[in-house]
């Protein structure tokens, strides 16, 4: 046999694991990006010390808390309060003047992962006088991200970074009013978390459960296939109400989706639109 | 050049380039890129360090002195051929099965992201012995283990002549920790390139 195989070893193996854990804990990572999905996995194999992906797929099946270990690794908790400033200056100025004009409103932050873009957002909408008549839904498939974004901490250390990012997303007062420091922590105002819904749901499973006004989710989507994308894209049109708003991450796009002609750009280069 | 490349070459399919480089990388892709014609066969995939702030400019800057397509790589773009794809400031890019482009935002490698390790090894997955992997000018250890994978994959790996370099940290790194099959000066990879059109 000289020809080359039409799949790896690793891609085998890799697909088999998604599968197991799908079939077992009802996860489904069968359509995410192969390269970033392979890159986590081979990490996390390390990590836990198994010698193959089938090794890990063995421990997955048999040990749920080693399933619960591996989903740190196949989720990517990488997030920032006012993440691209730009995005939020689009949302407060052409945005929430149109939220404003509702008398209750529904936001879906979805993959919230750790809560960052949560607070952000509650933080804007606290400013813009539209927190208290709004609900946030804030979901993620990582249990452990919402416990952490249910506590509203963040690292002490990080307030200076998302201090600048929040000015430059033409926030109204000082960052630190929305904080209180202790040791090296940050917690943030119980008040802007008061309306907020944390819960598990998944883009890949799971079906819509509210009618919105608002639904953000950024840097999400690039880590699915196509398919799944269009899934997620076909959850966010059926919740969102006519007219609603979606904002995706910086370099994601829906130009090339099923769901693109039923949606206008309204600031096309923060990737915020709305639906016809 | 001529007597190493054509055993190289011999009944090699290629399917795709990808470059990388850190600092001096401009001025050492634009020796190299210009006498590419509109019609070259073969997409480009470039992951190229440069500082914060100054990522967006890059395709505007390259579309004016190519011939060839420029634009920064979109999340599950399809590569084209006659086209430089740039990685996006902030996320690191792979590409998929089928020669399609994912953005990703994992921990940066080298302090890297977008990492060129990450661009070349996921290529070097999809391409095997049909991609051509070229490392250039850099003060970083980024790229080696990434063309090393190319290498590995049966690919065809390039690293520019340390001595010529503007930073030779990368190449030399590249050639420390694997053997590439050329080691070659800008003026000699610019005419590689034309060459590969050829095939």
């Amino acid at each position: 046999m000289h020809h080359r195989p039409l799949h790896s070893d690793t891609d085998i193996e890799l697909r088999m694991l998604m599968e197991a854990i799908y079939l077992k804990y009802s996860y489904d990572f069968r359509d995410y990006t192969g390269a970033s999905q392979k890159r986590r996995v081979l990490h996390a194999m390390r990590e836990m010390g198994c010698e193959t992906i089938s090794q890990l797929q063995s421990r997955v099946l048999h040990e749920p808390a080693a399933f619960s270990e591996l989903l740190q690794f196949l989720t990517i908790p990488v997030t920032e309060m006012f993440r691209d400033p730009t995005y939020y200056a689009a949302l407060r100025e052409h945005v929430m003047p149109v939220l404003s004009t509702y008398p209750s409103l529904k936001i879906w932050v979805a993959g919230c992962s750790t809560g960052e873009e949560v607070y952000s957002l509650a933080i804007l909408l606290k400013e813009e006088g539209l927190l208290e008549r709004s609900i946030i839904y804030a979901t993620d498939i990582n249990p452990e991200s919402l416990e952490k974004a249910k506590k509203g901490v963040f690292p002490l250390d990080s307030m200076r970074a998302y201090t600048e990012n929040y000015q430059a997303s033409g926030g109204k007062r000082a960052f630190s009013d929305y904080y209180t420091a202790a040791y090296n922590a940050a917690l943030f105002d119980r008040s802007l978390a008061e309306n907020v819904t944390f819960a598990d749901h998944s883009l890949a499973t799971d079906t819509v459960f509210a009618e919105t006004h608002f639904i953000s989710c950024r840097n999400v989507m690039i880590y699915f296939k196509k398919k799944l994308q269009e899934r997620a894209l076909g959850l966010f049109h059926e919740s969102l109400c006519h007219r609603g708003f979606l904002g995706l991450g910086s370099k994601e796009s829906i130009d090339f989706s099923a769901y693109g002609p039923r949606f206008e750009p309204i600031v096309k280069r923060e990737r915020v639109f709305r639906k016809l | 050049m001529d007597a190493l490349l054509a055993p190289l070459l011999q009944g090699r399919e290629i399917a795709a380039v990808v470059i990388g480089a850190s600092a001096g990388g401009v001025n050492a892709l634009l020796e190299i890129l210009p006498p590419l014609p509109k019609a070259y066969p073969y997409p480009i995939v470039t992951v190229l360090h440069v500082m914060k702030g100054r990522q967006n400019q890059l395709a505007e800057v390259f579309q004016q002195r190519l011939a060839i397509r420029v634009q920064d790589a979109g999340d599950k773009d399809e590569l084209r051929p006659g086209t430089l794809y740039f990685a996006p400031a902030g996320y690191h890019l792979s590409v998929e099965d089928g020669g399609v482009l994912s953005l990703s935002q994992e921990e940066p490698v080298h302090f890297a992201r977008p990492a060129i390790d990450i661009t070349m090894a996921s290529a070097a997955d999809v391409y095997g012995p049909s991609l051509v992997g070229i490392l250039l000018t850099g003060a970083n250890q980024d790229g080696a283990a990434g063309l090393a994978a190319i290498g590995a994959a049966g690919g065809l790996t390039v690293v520019q002549d340390p001595a010529e370099a503007q930073v030779a940290v990368m190449p030399n790194e590249a050639i420390r920790l694997r053997q590439p099959d050329l080691v070659l000066t800008l003026q000699e990879i610019r005419s590689l390139l034309l060459k590969l059109e050829n095939k």
